[in-house]
């Protein structure tokens, strides 16, 4: 039978061409025109070339907001990805046992951002807060909203507490798609429960793995929410991410050239890490181990 | 619809109309001659599409390694972005 090719279907997509350019396209360009000029008002700008590049990329607070980002992103990821794939092993496998941990664990997850911030402020307030509080009762001194250490403690329990789930439902959706067969081969061949989670459970769940990385990796990098409503950056410095540090260049001192330019090399940047994790997921799709 | 909004120069005009012949040039060439994927001097194998955005991509961070670290004239970045580009377009 002779096969042909239909090409109206290409019509198909330009609802979703159209608002792409609407939404994000033309958003875009008009921050690389910013970013090459000097706004005053909607019809005062000078252009001024390179300049604002010039400035965000010899910043020390956009180098040192940069570096607090990524080590961000890499704690995020050494805690969440093992705990996921922990809780996710530790979970029953079916019946109605199975059905309640995953809407327990979903739970946080339908929390809106802002509100996760505001519930650590309460939960971790050192007077009244109920973790704060214990902590500070046991004799060791904590304050998120004095000492940076304690900042970044309480940051990260949030991000953790927040974005954990989502990892064990990815995880706990590989280990269910485990054919039982691979478990009995195993149990013939005496292999212990490390041995299996090692050479069966792991290898099979790379897929999903991958996944959870390159989104977790991509949210805490692009964070904002959180850590503004609960530590607002500080204290001093210490939890400005590259997005807190934009928004107060952008909002805070309407500084909207050097923001844009900031704003580019921010969008390349992630734009860079989302395409290396992309050739990640492509070889996990190909069976690549190159 | 005005376009005022988007605040224009003519630099930012020419780099996009620029990019937009690149990509109607490269869809007009993938109708006429349909691209394989094929392995270069890059540790993947790519099409002509990859290696434009490869190409665009790092071209842009070279030209921000150029301002970032060096104060010599924009003009031989873009030069040697430009000779980056051909060479991964043609082995990458």
């Amino acid at each position: 039978m002779k096969k042909w090719q239909d090409n109206k279907a290409w019509f198909m997509v330009i609802p979703v061409f159209l608002v792409v350019a609407v939404s994000a396209i033309l958003p875009l360009m008009t921050v690389v025109n910013y970013s090459l000029q000097d706004i005053f008002g909607p019809d005062q700008r000078v252009f001024v070339g390179i300049e604002w590049y010039q400035e965000a990329l010899t910043d020390p607070r956009l180098h040192a907001a940069l570096k607090r980002q990524l080590l961000f992103s890499s704690l995020v990821l050494l805690i969440e990805i093992p705990l996921g794939i922990l809780i996710a092993l530790m979970m029953p496998k079916r019946g109605w046992a199975a059905s309640l941990s995953l809407v327990l664990v979903a739970l946080p997850l339908l929390i809106p951002w802002n509100v996760i911030g505001t519930i650590w402020i309460i939960f971790m307030r050192p007077d009244i807060g109920l973790l704060g509080a214990a902590i500070n009762g046991l004799g060791i001194p904590f304050d998120h909203t004095a000492a940076p250490f304690d900042a970044w403690v309480t940051v990260l329990m949030m991000e953790v507490w927040h974005w954990t789930p989502l990892v064990v439902l990815l995880a706990y959706a590989g280990l269910q798609a485990i054919p039982e067969a691979y478990f009995q081969a195993a149990r013939i061949d005496g292999a212990s429960t490390w041995a299996t989670f090692r050479y069966i459970q792991l290898p099979k769940m790379r897929g999903v793995l991958t996944i959870a990385v390159l989104l977790r990796f991509m949210d805490s990098f692009l964070i904002y929410a959180e850590p503004f409503v609960l530590t607002g950056g500080g204290p001093g410095n210490s939890t400005t991410f590259l997005s807190i540090y934009l928004v107060k260049l952008a909002v805070g001192q309407f500084d909207l050239g050097p923001a844009a330019a900031f704003s580019m090399i921010y969008f390349l940047i992630a734009l860079l890490f989302c395409w290396l994790f992309y050739q990640a997921l492509l070889k996990v799709g190909t069976g690549d181990k190159s | 619809m005005s376009l005022k909004w988007m605040a224009w120069t003519l630099p930012t005009a020419i780099f996009f109309i620029t990019i937009a012949c690149l990509l109607v040039a490269m869809t007009v060439w993938q109708i006429k001659a349909p691209s394989i994927e094929r392995k270069g001097f890059l540790p993947i194998a790519t099409t002509p599409g990859d290696r434009l955005f490869i190409g665009l991509l790092s071209s842009a961070f070279i030209h921000l390694a150029w301002i970032g670290l060096t104060s010599l004239n924009l003009w031989i970045a873009f030069v040697l972005a430009l000779i980056w580009m051909i060479v991964l377009m043609r082995w990458g």
